[in-house]
């Protein structure tokens, strides 16, 4: 089922124009050996609000280094813009602001300067503007107020939001955002997630890794979730969250007698668990009041009757194996 | 929205002509603005000053002095108290074996290895500063370090000199005697002379600042490759190394106070500097290009 997923996204999404992020066995082994990232496939269409899911240590921080060019893949290549890193990165990280694992600030500096800094930086950034630009990135993130302040005073909220600040000096056509929520208060949070939304509206692609599913799914058009380095599926995310099949649940006083008439309407998956009895939700064509009047026919008193809907949660935990196992 | 849409993008300048100043410009700020570059600066201005109240307090032991103890550096402590202007003299041949070496070995040996801990390394490249850009900046922020901080002894050793001290002709190691102005004159050039005696040295930081990601190992290691240095340029069985040791040549900028001017060893000092700033700011180069930058 999944696979179907992965197989139409890449129909829809595949290579080739209107990919802002497009890479082909991209591969990275370290040189202890350690294999952190393993022939992926990435393709992120244009305009989209990309969610990159992924546990820790499962490659998502290595593909963003080598799409930035700071690390060389060891084999496979890596389109950005429709341009290849890290060969002509110069060309174009201009046109890509990026939040890479965490802020990175100088302490002694200003957050106005720490701005300056960065932008400075950039060959193609004009100094003219330099003023201008670093205050309304400023004012964007809510920051105008503590620009003067040392940058070691900020709090981690504050340092996320410079960070971002730094990635939105220039108008860009793609932006990196690599846990852009860490250390936000909810408020924050939700500060960030309207301005992801703003930026996405402004035609801004946004390349989203997070480990918050419901912020993914309340930010992300697409999504793609990787595993030990590689990609397990890629895709719009109505379908990948389709994609995870919800669960039926019969709450009864008879749980071993609706277990044997579930399993014998081919219901697979079973688990009881007290007098709560569920299976993987049955393909599409079956009918569940068929099933409802099935189980009473069978002399089971039902309290309750239905299909949980699966989250992006449950499909993020399916594919990844992380935490209990859904499938039982 | 078609391949060709995407990449057009926002308007991206072509990137100026004077690409590496605005850069440049961003390094020397930030160098300066650290407070331990202030710290490391005030200590060395810190140095003359010290050296010229310690010969103001000993100014009892007679002030013969007679010119030119061989050339070696503390010689010119005995003429302090005859003309200030040796103060100058006194505080580089001090300093350049020691401090100042040290404190350009800091800025040097940081340059990158900072960056890369401080994770800003990687907000620079993405930027993108471009790799050989910014090494090219880094490394002449150091060379701008290293003049900075011999004027900051020779500027502290004059004004110290001419407080403490009467000024006037000057005596060389010859024995003749040069006028006042030609003596200043000859103190800048002696100022620029140590300074350029850093550069090979700044080189090797450089390198050996791109080797690392922890700013501390490599200022550590910097300052130990110097140390060593220093002691095997002291070994007699080591001979033949000699030559070839970037501090060998570097007292000799007491040339420069001969009459005439004795320029052999001031050349054989230029062109080994030359060599360590080709050497080791190509190894940075190849390093640093090619590096994984995954802090």
């Amino acid at each position: 089922m999944t696979d179907t997923v992965a197989a139409t996204a890449e129909r829809e999404t595949g290579p080739g124009p209107g990919t802002v992020i497009e890479t082909r066995g991209l591969t990275k082994r370290y040189r202890g050996g350690q294999l952190a990232v393993d022939g992926l496939d990435l393709a992120v269409p244009a305009g989209s609000v990309f969610g990159f899911l992924g546990p820790n240590g499962s490659g998502k921080t290595t593909t963003i280094r080598m799409l930035m060019g700071l690390i060389a893949p060891t084999s496979g290549t890596a389109h950005v813009l429709g341009r290849p890193v890290p060969t002509a990165a110069r060309t174009v990280l201009p046109q890509v602001g990026a939040l890479i694992e965490g802020p990175a600030l100088y302490g002694f500096l200003t957050g106005r300067a720490n701005l300056v800094r960065f932008d400075s930086a950039d060959p193609t950034a004009d100094p003219r503007t330099r003023r201008a630009r670093v205050e309304s990135a400023l004012d964007r993130v809510g920051l105008a107020g503590a620009a003067g302040k040392k940058a070691k005073a900020y709090s981690l909220g504050m340092k996320q939001r410079l960070g971002l600040a730094a990635a939105l000096l220039q108008p860009r056509s793609l932006l990196v955002l690599d846990e852009p929520t860490n250390g936000l208060d909810p408020q924050g949070m939700r500060e960030i997630r309207s301005l992801v939304r703003e930026l996405a509206a402004e035609g801004t692609t946004v390349f989203l890794s997070s480990h918050l599913l419901d912020e993914i799914e309340q930010v992300c058009t697409h999504a793609a979730v990787m595993a030990r380095g590689r990609l397990v599926v890629q895709g719009p995310v109505s379908a990948l969250a389709a994609g995870a099949r919800g669960r039926l649940t019969v709450t009864t006083p008879d749980p071993g007698e609706a277990a044997r008439v579930l399993a014998a309407h081919g219901a697979t998956g079973l688990v009881t668990d007290g007098d709560r009895v569920s299976a993987e939700a049955p393909p599409g064509e079956v009918e569940l009041a068929d099933l409802n009047a099935a189980l009473v026919r069978g002399g089971v008193r039902v309290r309750a009757f239905g299909v949980e809907r699966a989250s992006l949660e449950d499909a993020f935990v399916a594919l990844t194996g992380e935490g209990f196992d859904v499938t039982g | 929205m078609s391949q060709a849409e995407l990449t057009a993008g926002p308007a991206v300048r072509a990137p100026r002509r004077l690409w590496a100043l605005g850069i440049l410009r961003s390094e020397l700020t930030t160098t300066f603005r650290r407070w331990r570059t202030v710290a490391l600066l005030g200590v060395l201005a810190a140095v003359p000053v010290l050296i010229g109240i310690a010969v103001r307090i000993e100014t009892g032991d007679g002030s013969e002095g007679g010119p030119g103890g061989g050339g070696g550096g503390p010689a010119f402590l005995s003429q302090v108290t005859n003309n200030g202007l040796f103060l100058v003299f006194a505080a580089l041949s001090a300093t350049l074996p020691v401090f100042l070496p040290m404190a350009v070995g800091v800025i040097a040996g940081d340059s990158v290895a900072g960056e890369a801990s401080g994770g800003t390394l990687r907000y620079l490249l993405v930027a993108p500063a471009g790799r050989t850009r910014l090494l090219l900046a880094k490394y002449a922020s150091v060379l701008v370090f290293c003049l900075v901080a011999t004027l900051v002894v020779a500027v502290s050793a004059l004004a110290a000199g001419a407080l403490l001290f009467p000024v006037g002709e000057v005596t060389t190691i010859s024995g003749t005697r040069i006028g006042f102005g030609e003596g200043l004159l000859r103190a800048g050039l002696i100022a620029v002379a140590v300074a350029v005696s850093l550069v090979g040295f700044a080189a090797l930081g450089l390198f050996i600042s791109t080797l690392t990601d922890s700013g501390i190992a490599a200022m550590a290691a910097t300052v130990g490759v110097l140390i060593t240095a220093q002691i095997l340029d002291t070994m007699p069985q080591l001979d033949g190394i000699h030559p070839y040791l970037f501090p060998h040549y570097w007292l000799s900028f007491t040339d420069l106070l001969r009459d005439p001017v004795y320029w052999d060893e001031m050349v054989r000092n230029l062109g080994l500097q030359a060599v360590y700033a080709a050497v080791f700011g190509s190894a940075a180069w190849a390093r640093f290009t090619t590096k994984d930058i995954s802090v």
